[in-house]
């Protein structure tokens, strides 16, 4: 894993700094609310509904368990025991005091994390595949490139006032487990001639007006990257639209110029950028590529996962359902579901946080990831282990078996939290996941993928839903609209609204219906639900959401 | 958010410490919602705020909220406003933790 630098030390500890006296100076009169609000959004710190909210970054998503530990400390001495892990590789703390965040950014600082740029008009988090660095179909590891991104992006000076918000994707594999189509630039590496580099999406992006991402370079040699990215970022800087905020994202930009203008303006930025690029870069690639060296993953023999596959079905369904193939045999990679049926998507306790921090270390090459569906990842987990392993998760409540399955929602915080909310969204997710867990029909249902936004911003990426469920305010009532056919990967798709919304007491049945009209059209078990709905189109899922509603109804 | 309801409180976030807090008849800044001064006249109201506005070293993002009046005081009218007087729906936490409600 990456290690801070000095230069990386000093510079997050000089933001501390600069921070806590920030902060003395708001609380002492100096500062107003108006001069210091972009001063705490630069540092993370948004004011949500009950509370302050502190955003901290897991770049790429990647934690050692020393960093897990402390999140788990900064949730036990400051917050209430527990952190919310977010769809873009972001811890939340819900319940900071103003007073006490210049201590918890210190605490962060320690095991070289911070909260920059986790808001305000700038290039975000770098965002990347979850299984990263162990993924069985990878070309390359992506971290390192995220991690240089991540260098190059943070205070980077012609870059902190971008006309709005800016979020790259990248992953190394051609499964598109990071959503890539949906962010500002997506990377997906490819080989071209043995050669690796990118294929390189833009304009990309949910909330109010989503589009897919479009593929500006179908391969760029991966030495140029930064000065295609700071070409990219400067174009969108000097044509970005700046008079409405709702216009303001690169993909509007895209929109309304075209993809070929727009790539002629990139192509003009990118003869000068090139040039000034002397490869000082590419040294540094080299140096990080180093740090993210594989862990030693020795030979080991799997016969006691064999056995405990047999013997124990409890084990048979985990490993079935959350064990991906690795890149070296006799391994596979764990995902640790923070989806237990009736809890909040993407919450762990801080008891949950150490123990997965203990089993990091113990079975896990001493990694952990934090992936975009709100799940933690144990990347590197010999087989024979596995059973070991599963009594440990099961004795924290960490081994719900259902990575995939229905349960597995993202949701967003919604309105229990979030000040731009308009309806709830955890609440829904919590009724889903228990109502099926009563009926019994999750593994029926098999693979499919529901994510639940609480507004338009779609945090909870809602649109790319193979179900999809947006909560808003109507006349002072919370509605639910119903989306179908979205998908986040290879096969990126915009789920199509299905009509009229849903009260909050009607949401759940309505899925019902939905699940059950799949049930009777499917081809059999192995069609799953995005596979029906694209042989067969929205038809048969709006007759059993509305027909069937308007007969209960009357 | 609801125009039909006349009576209106002044809330808005604790600067230290972020949680919700209303403005009562004597000036004080109280953390429930059920001791904040309803105030029917709108005038009356805009000024309220204005002078909430001017207590920035105590308090963030005041606004004018809708109110109904109830047996115990202010109640809220829309959702989002009995978010805010009570706390999340998924813990336990907040302004219910505090009442033991």
């Amino acid at each position: 894993m990456y290690d801070y630098t000095d230069f990386d030390e000093a510079f997050v500890r000089t933001r501390v700094a600069q921070f806590r006296g920030q902060v003395a100076r708001r609380l002492d009169g100096s500062l107003s609310e108006d001069e210091f609000r972009p001063l705490r959004l630069m540092n993370g710190v948004y004011l949500q509904l009950h509370a302050y909210m502190l955003r901290v970054a897991i770049p790429y998503g990647t934690l050692s368990a020393r960093q897990m530990r402390a999140l788990a400390d900064i949730a036990d001495r400051w917050d209430r025991g527990y952190g919310h892990f977010t769809t873009r590789q972001n811890i939340q703390f819900n319940w900071p005091k103003l007073v006490d965040i210049p201590d918890i950014l210190g605490a962060l600082a320690d095991v070289g994390m911070h909260a920059i740029q986790t808001s305000g008009n700038t290039i975000r988090n770098v965002t990347a595949d979850h299984f990263a660095g162990a993924a069985a179909d990878e070309i390359e590891d992506p971290r390192p490139v995220a991690e240089l991104i991540r260098q190059w992006s943070t205070d980077h000076p012609e870059f902190q006032f971008l006309p709005r918000k800016f979020k790259i994707a990248i992953t190394g594999s051609p499964s598109d487990r990071a959503v890539t189509r949906a962010h500002d630039i997506g990377l997906r590496m490819l080989r071209q001639g043995g050669a690796p580099g990118f294929e390189v999406l833009v304009g990309g992006g949910l909330g109010r007006t989503p589009i897919l991402g479009q593929v500006i370079r179908p391969f760029l040699p991966k030495a140029d990257l930064l000065p295609y990215l700071e070409a990219i970022v400067a174009a969108y800087n000097l044509a970005g639209r700046r008079d409405n905020k709702y216009k303001a994202r690169l993909k509007i930009t895209v929109f309304e110029s075209g993809l070929k203008a727009f790539g002629e303006a990139v192509e003009a930025e990118f003869a000068r950028t090139r040039a000034a690029f002397s490869g000082v870069d590419q040294q540094l690639l080299a140096e990080i590529e180093a740090a993210f060296a594989r862990p030693a993953l020795p030979a080991r023999d799997a016969n006691a996962y064999h056995a405990a596959r047999a013997a124990d079905a409890a084990f048979r369904a985990f490993a079935a359902q959350n064990v991906a193939a690795h890149r070296v045999a006799g391994y596979g990679i764990v995902t640790v579901s923070l989806k237990a049926h009736g809890e909040t998507p993407g919450d762990a306790t801080s008891a949950q946080m150490r123990v997965l921090a203990d089993l990091a270390e113990t079975f896990s090459a001493g990694e952990l990831r934090i992936s975009h569906e709100q799940n933690v990842i144990l990347p590197h987990v010999a087989l024979a282990d596995l059973p070991a392993l599963h009594r440990a998760l099961a004795a924290a409540g960490l081994a719900t078996a259902n990575a995939g399955l229905l349960s597995d929602i993202i949701a967003c915080p919604g309105m229990d939290y979030c000040a731009l909310a308009t309806a709830r969204s955890i609440p829904v997710a919590q009724e889903i996941a228990t109502h099926f867990k009563a009926l019994e029909l999750e593994e029926e249902i098999g693979q499919i993928k529901i994510k639940i936004s609480g507004c338009i911003n779609a945090c909870g990426h809602h649109h790319v839903g193979h179900i999809g469920i947006l909560g808003l305010d109507r006349a002072g009532v919370e509605n639910y609209q119903i989306t179908l056919g979205g998908d986040a990967a290879e096969r990126a798709a915009i789920g199509d609204k299905t009509g009229p919304g849903f009260a909050y007491d009607e949401i759940v049945p309505a899925i019902e219906r939905i699940l059950r009209a799949y049930l009777a059209v499917r081809l059999g078990r192995d069609e799953s639900f995005i596979e029906t709905f694209r042989r067969l189109g929205a038809a048969p899922f709006k007759a059993a959401l509305y027909h069937e509603g308007a007969r209960d109804a009357a | 958010m609801s125009r039909g309801s006349a009576a209106k409180v002044v809330t808005g976030n604790d600067l230290r410490a972020g949680d919700v807090v209303y403005l009562a008849a004597s000036g004080a800044w109280v953390r429930a919602l059920h001791e904040a001064e309803l105030i029917e006249d709108v005038a009356i109201a805009d000024l309220r705020l204005l002078e909430a506005m001017a207590r920035g070293g105590e308090v963030v993002g005041v606004y004018l909220a809708d109110v109904r009046r109830g047996p115990n005081g202010p109640e809220p009218v829309h959702f989002r406003e009995a978010f805010r007087a009570r706390g999340p729906s998924n813990y336990r936490h907040g302004k219910q933790e505090a009442a033991h409600v």
